[in-house]
């Protein structure tokens, strides 16, 4: 009986030796937040995965592929698989040599190449497919953190807010830049207020980029306000020493929003006080 | 009583940060204020941006000081860069070599308590400590 024929025919065998010995040692740190029917299931379809491949004579690759997606989508590690096909070597090659009772060198390295070249493409498959699908979740993280590094909020004519929140490296100044000048010159913006509440660390290279976007600003004929500046930010600022009386800050995007209406020569009117009067002119013909 | 804590290798921008929250957490555990907890991830954030501007490669270590009843943070950044020219001309303000706003390194003596700077051709170490306020 060929090797091939052999572990098909005991398959039932080796997996149930393969669940047992299992045990997701990888598993171990995840354990307590994964359920035990979680991983009999994934354990089960790992195993029918593993089965099927050497059924079909080649891995059926959009089987692989899909589990490989799914274990990255539990979040549970590269581990689970390596170990995973580990085991199953071993336990496979375990039971051909219990069955062929063999002693001779030769048959056991014929044994073990066989059931290698079996699991090996396998394992590359399945690794590769693992990292594609890490690598895929990573680059559409960092397409969706750009897309809401540098927002320019139009609050009203001649008024704009661009809120910032985390952290500014390099790329992100120059994405801010850019975002606020084009959208300073397509708002017809008189006023820009950066607000840095949610930025957790003025350091002098994030300073640096603020006093260039705000000066650049000054050079498109708009006025640039640094708002939410929290009292510790403040500290530091000055103990680094850097100078930002070029252009006006505020403590908050409120008071800066203010200054903003004044400097466009806008004003908030409460509809109550519009009432108010015209009960006052009411009263006052009454009297008359 | 000293105990080194842990320590951070800057090779990339994004290690700043890593270095940064690492620097945050281990001050806030020391009990800092919120003031000072500011000052010294700013610190830290200027040594790092040094070590990736201008040695690209590096290391920020921590270290918890118990000198009681004081408690402190000692952190030091040490790389195999270049070194320094002018050890004077980079500790006055506004100097800089890159373009920047040349307030980082006095910038940091002034964030912290106590500021070491040793550079020669086989690189720069710069320590830098923070006590606490009981």
């Amino acid at each position: 009986m060929n090797l091939k024929e052999l572990v098909l025919e005991n398959s039932d065998e080796i997996v149930s030796r393969w669940v047992e010995k299992q045990g997701n040692h990888s598993l171990q740190d995840y354990s307590s937040t994964i359920s035990n029917d979680m991983i009999k299931q994934m354990n089960h379809e790992f195993a029918d995965i593993i089965i099927s491949s050497l059924k079909e004579g080649g891995a059926n690759l959009e089987n692989l592929d899909d589990f490989a997606e799914k274990v990255v989508n539990l979040g549970w590690p590269f581990g689970y698989i390596t170990e995973g096909l580990q085991i199953f070597r071993t336990e496979s090659i375990k039971f051909v040599l219990d069955q062929q009772g063999t002693e001779n060198k030769e048959e056991f390295i014929y044994v073990m190449d066989g059931i290698n070249e079996w699991i090996d493409p396998l394992k590359t498959r399945l690794m590769n497919q693992y990292s594609a699908n890490w690598n895929n979740i990573i680059s559409l993280q960092k397409l969706a953190l750009e897309e809401l590094s540098a927002p320019l909020i139009p609050v009203m004519d001649e008024i704009t807010v661009m809120p910032l929140v985390g952290t500014i490296d390099t790329d992100r100044a120059k994405l801010i830049m850019e975002n606020l000048l084009s959208g300073v010159v397509k708002n017809r913006t008189d006023v820009v207020l950066i607000d840095i509440t949610g930025v957790p660390v003025v350091d002098t290279m994030v300073a640096h980029h603020i006093i260039q976007a705000a000066e650049a600003v000054r050079l498109l004929g708009a006025t640039c306000i640094l708002v939410g500046i929290r009292p510790e930010i403040a500290q530091t600022i000055v103990n680094l020493g850097i100078d930002l009386s070029q252009f006006p800050t505020k403590s908050s995007l409120k008071k800066g929003f203010e200054t903003a209406l004044e400097i466009t020569d806008k004003q908030i009117v409460s509809n109550d006080d519009k009432k108010e009067d015209v009960e006052e002119i009411l009263d006052a013909i009454g009297k008359e | 009583m000293k105990e080194t804590v842990s320590s951070v290798v800057i090779k990339k921008e994004w290690d700043i940060v890593g270095a940064r929250q690492a620097g945050r957490q281990l001050s806030q555990e020391l009990g800092f204020g919120s003031v000072d907890q500011a000052r010294i991830a700013t610190a830290i954030s200027e040594l790092a941006r040094n070590i990736y501007l201008y040695a690209k490669e590096g290391e920020i270590s921590f270290e918890e000081l118990y000198d009681l009843p004081k408690v402190g943070l000692k952190i030091v950044a040490r790389d195999k860069g270049p070194g320094i020219n002018d050890l004077s001309a980079v500790m006055q303000d506004g100097y800089s070599t890159s373009g920047g706003l040349g307030a980082g390194l006095p910038g940091v003596k002034r964030l912290m308590d106590e500021f070491d700077l040793v550079s020669d051709e086989e690189g720069t170490k710069v320590t830098a400590i923070k006590w606490a306020r009981p």
